[in-house]
Parts: structure tokens; C-alpha cells; sequence
């Protein structure tokens, strides 16, 4: 007999969170360890196989979030390396960078991936579409990894304490690094999410993560219309009930039980690197998969 | 189960899919909630709410058995006495007031009278923070979310008067009720639709100090999806997830 109190709210087919984080001794709140504990009490309840996890640098403690010295940012991938490594069944981890610092970012990039990192978190240091992120882009297509890009839905105007992006923004990167995929963050996250679905529809290397703590009626109808179940990721970032009502709302907007195992886990399967998500199978996925882990668009 | 922030028509900012009272009625059976009380959304927006309120009762007519109107009444309308009689014959639940997109400041005297009004006659009244998060809100909805301020006043306004606060956020809910004597916050209920749940756990944290009866159901159809309450209430941590919301 099945203890149904015990089973995964979201059930037991796989699934990947894209677009989570963590905190650290040196984030500047005295209950970092508590929220920590909470996304992982939270994931077991809702049955996420996989975080894929981020720090960004000390959270504003001894510089900004949104633009972290290079100290914090190494100091936070060693946390979340650390928080990774102490849980190799659970949690992978994306190294964090900031592009404005490109001998460092390449650098981050390399020593974090050698320890397990398994993509690039890219946040609101400097424009999307600036060419000082190419040679990120072009080092995360030579290494296989996915660049996870923070993204304002919709930019109308400058924001205080982060040089935000939008999907055009992106869209421009993209554009120019047809071999990267990049994940265009948190559609939920705040702004006009329908400007990011029409200004991301055509183009095929970005995906969308849902994550988020929006829950708009209309926002998934509009991204399974506009770039399709082959293109959205799920993922909570700061709000897992957020996380947990949309994957049970894809249902409702249309998509049949083999796109929302896309959009679960398959889509990560894909555009992560080969194994790289533990629990994860690649049965199935893998004629996509190319011998340099690059996403081959389409 | 009873969704006390749900609405029917159209949003003046963007498409809703289907904002209509019958594909209301199978969400809630979907999602095995009683009942709801349902405010009309256009009315918010409008300057004479008199033809919203008539939409709103017609459309629900034929779905009263799970819906209840929750029609809105301006305390700046001549004849808004008359008005909020007339619904309250109609069988109104609950009456909806928009204070901030009528540009009634916190201690505008007309709201404190429609809050007397309303604890006279038994009908609590409900306020809105918001109906979209501000980072995504048109360039010509430049009214401001509810504030704590507000909250207050119209508690303090008359001590019948039964509030309900919708969409609040942990920061709101905190400053308003810790601003208000016991017997005051006896009267000021919340709903859940924009509380966050884990890891922040904000839900749990107000549960436990504010106190699950100063909590109702609520989601904010059809702007926000009714499944995101449903998922924080299943998301509690274990010392609270038994606790119970109040029952109105």
C-alpha cells in the first residue's frame, strides 16, 4: 500500500529545476542556512529529481547581487560547489560570472566547471547583447554548457542596482552564438512576459524557463503558442508553490503528457551536458545530443 | 473550501483567457473548491460601478449555487446608500472597494463611511493591493498598491466592519496587523493568493505568528492561476500544514 502523504506532489516522472539558488555564510542573512533547507525539504515534497543551482556572489552583502566583485563571485561558486558536492545526487550547479571581468569569467568558468559545474549563470552585470559577453557565449558553446541569462520581461526603462536584459537583448547574443543555448531566465520573474515570448519566438538556441514567482493566466497559453513545449524549461527560482501550480497548470493550457516530460526534464536533458544531471535519463534524448555537446538548433 | 478573490471579465491591460463565470465554475470543481465570490474586474476601473454591478449579477445568476457576487460600491457616487442597499437585497456577498484606483487616500472620510456601512448591514468589505505585479503593470496603471496606511484606517473606521485584504504580500500583512489593537485585528482577514510559500516560507512564518485565523483561501482568478494557493497550502512545512484557515 502506497503512503500517499509520502508521494511527490508532482508525481514520479523526472523532473529538473533550471533556475534555482542557494545562500551561504556570507550572504548577509543570519537564516541562510533555513532557506536552504527549506528548497530541499520543499523539492522532496514536490519530487524535483534535480536543482540546478546558482550563488550570486554574497546576495549584496559586500557588493551587489547584481554586480559582485570578483572576490564574491568566486567565494559564492565555492559555496555553491560546495553545497553541490555535499549533495552529488540532488544538486548541480552553474558557475556564476561577471562578464565585466573577462579574464576572471573565463577563468570561474573553467575551474568551476572542472569541479562539476554544469552550466553559466549570467546575471545583470552588463547588457545582453554587450560584446564583452561574447567570449563567455563562445566558451559555454566550446564546453557544451547552457548560459542562463537573468532577464527582465521587457525592459521600458533603467532599473536601479542591475544593468537588466530582456529577451531582445538576448536575442542578440543569441543570435550572434547560434551554437550556445542559452535560457532565458524566469518568465514569471517580473515584467511583460508576453514582449519576451514574441521577442525570443524565432529564435531557435533560447529557451524559456518558467520559473518565477508570477503565475498569470495567459503566460503559459502564450509560451507553449509562441516558442513551443521543445523550448520551455520548469524551474522555481525564489518561489517553489509558484513552481509547483505551473507545472500542474500545463495540463490545463494543452500540452499532452510527452510535451510536459519536456518540459520536466527532457528539454534539460538535452541542453545540458551528456549525464550531467544525476537520476536524469538520457535514454531517448540523446539523438540530439552532438559528440561536442553543442545544442544543434531544431 | 471557499475562494474568496475571484473574478469575472475582462482586464483593461491584457488578454485573460477566458474570464467567464462558467469556465469559473469548472475550475473550482477541478480543483474541488466549494464556492467563490466572484467581483466584476471591469468595475474596478470604472467611474460609475451601477452597470458593472448588473453584469456581474446577471452573469452569475445562472451559477449562484457556487458563486456569490461580490459587487463593487463607490462611497464618492451620489446615491451609493441606495446602491449598496440594493445589492445587499440582491444577495451580495461580500462588497468590493478599489480605493486606490479611485484616489481615495487612506483616511478619505468617504471610505470610512462605506466601512460603516458595511459593518452596519453585515457585509465585509474587500480591498485589493493589487491586481498585477508593478514591474509588469502598463505605462497608464499608475495606481499604487494598497498600503498599510489604508489597511489600518479602514479597520479602525468602525468597529463592525469586517475587512478582507487580497493580495498582500508578507510585508503588508505584518505592518498592518501588528499596527492594530487585538480586537481590531480580529476584524482584518487576508487571503493567501500573493503570500509566498518555500524556501521563504512566508505563509508558514505568518501562520505561525499572525495566526491561521486571520487567513482565508484566495486566488485572484482569472488574473493568477487558482492552483499556486492550492500548491502553498501543500507546501507547508509540517508543524502548520494542519492548520486551519478561517471559515467565513
Amino acid at each position: 500500500m502506497v503512503d500517499e502523504s509520502l508521494a511527490p506532489l508532482a508525481g514520479v516522472t523526472p523532473l529538473v529545476d533550471v533556475h534555482a539558488h542557494f545562500y551561504h555564510p556570507a550572504s548577509g542573512r543570519s537564516d541562510w542556512e533555513r532557506v536552504n533547507t527549506a528548497r530541499l525539504r520543499a523539492g522532496e515534497r514536490i519530487g524535483i529529481r534535480v536543482h540546478i543551482a546558482s550563488i550570486l556572489g554574497s546576495w549584496g552583502h559586500t557588493s551587489p547581487t547584481y554586480f559582485p566583485s570578483p572576490r564574491d563571485i568566486t567565494a559564492g561558486n565555492d559555496a555553491m560547489l560546495a553545497i553541490a558536492n555535499a549533495n552529488p545526487d540532488r544538486i548541480r550547479c552553474y558557475a556564476s560570472v561577471n562578464p565585466n571581468d573577462s579574464t576572471h569569467a573565463r577563468e570561474e568558468i573553467a575551474r568551476c566547471v572542472e569541479r562539476g559545474a554544469v552550466g553559466i549563470k549570467l546575471a545583470a552585470s552588463r547588457r545582453a547583447d554587450d560584446e564583452l559577453l561574447d567570449p563567455i557565449a563562445d566558451e559555454a558553446a566550446r564546453r557544451g554548457l547552457p548560459v542562463l541569462h537573468h532577464i527582465w520581461q521587457h525592459r521600458t526603462r533603467e532599473w536601479p542596482g542591475q544593468e537588466i536584459s530582456d529577451g531582445a537583448d538576448l536575442g542578440r547574443l543569441a543570435d550572434r552564438h547560434p551554437r550556445t543555448s542559452f535560457i532565458l531566465a524566469h518568465l514569471g520573474g517580473g515584467g511583460d512576459w508576453a514582449h519576451s515570448c514574441a521577442a525570443v519566438a524565432d529564435i531557435e538556441n533560447i529557451s524559456i524557463d518558467l520559473s518565477g514567482s508570477g503565475v498569470d493566466r495567459g503566460m503559459l497559453d502564450l509560451a507553449y503558442a509562441t516558442v513551443g513545449a521543445s523550448r520551455m524549461l520548469w524551474g522555481c527560482d525564489i518561489t517553489m508553490e509558484t513552481g509547483l501550480a505551473k507545472l500542474r497548470a500545463l495540463e490545463a493550457v494543452g500540452l499532452d503528457d510527452d510535451e510536459i516530460a519536456e518540459v520536466r526534464w527532457r528539454n534539460a536533458a538535452r541542453i545540458f551536458p551528456h549525464n550531467a544531471l544525476p537520476g536524469i535519463p538520457t535514454s531517448g534524448v540523446a539523438a540530439r545530443h552532438t559528440n561536442t555537446n553543442m545544442r544543434v538548433p531544431g | 473550501m471557499i475562494d474568496v478573490n475571484c473574478y469575472i471579465g475582462a482586464y483593461p491591460f491584457r488578454e485573460l483567457p477566458h474570464p467567464e463565470p462558467a469556465v469559473l465554475v469548472r475550475v473550482l470543481e477541478r480543483e474541488g473548491i466549494e464556492r467563490a465570490w466572484v467581483g466584476h474586474l471591469p468595475t474596478a476601473f470604472h467611474r460609475d460601478v451601477a452597470a458593472g454591478n448588473e453584469a456581474l449579477f446577471a452573469a452569475l445568476e445562472p451559477h449562484r449555487a457556487m458563486l456569490d457576487p461580490a459587487p463593487a460600491i463607490r462611497p464618492d457616487w451620489p446615491h451609493w446608500e441606495r446602491a449598496l442597499a440594493s445589492v445587499h437585497a440582491l444577495g451580495a456577498r461580500a462588497v468590493r472597494a478599489y480605493p486606490a484606483q479611485w484616489g481615495m487616500g487612506p483616511h478619505d472620510a468617504r471610505l470610512a463611511r462605506l466601512a460603516g456601512a458595511c459593518g452596519e448591514i453585515g457585509l465585509p468589505l474587500v480591498l485589493t493591493t493589487r491586481f498585477e505585479d508593478a514591474r509588469q503593470r502598463s505605462a497608464i496603471d499608475v495606481s499604487p498598491d494598497l498600503g498599510g496606511a489604508h489597511v489600518r484606517a479602514v479597520v479602525r473606521a468602525d468597529p463592525r466592519v469586517e475587512v478582507i485584504v487580497t493580495a498582500a504580500g508578507r510585508a503588508l500583512i505584518e505592518e498592518s496587523h501588528w499596527g492594530l489593537t487585538a480586537e481590531e485585528q480580529s476584524r482584518l482577514t487576508w487571503d493567501i493568493s500573493w503570500i509566498w510559500g518555500p524556501p521563504e516560507d512566508d505563509l508558514a512564518h505568518l501562520l505561525r505568528t499572525v495566526g491561521a485565523d486571520r487567513f482565508v483561501f484566495g486566488s485572484g482568478w482569472p488574473l493568477r492561476l487558482i492552483q499556486s494557493p492550492i500548491a502553498n497550502l501543500e507546501l507547508l512545512p509540517e508543524d502548520v500544514r494542519r492548520l486551519h484557515l478561517a471559515e467565513l
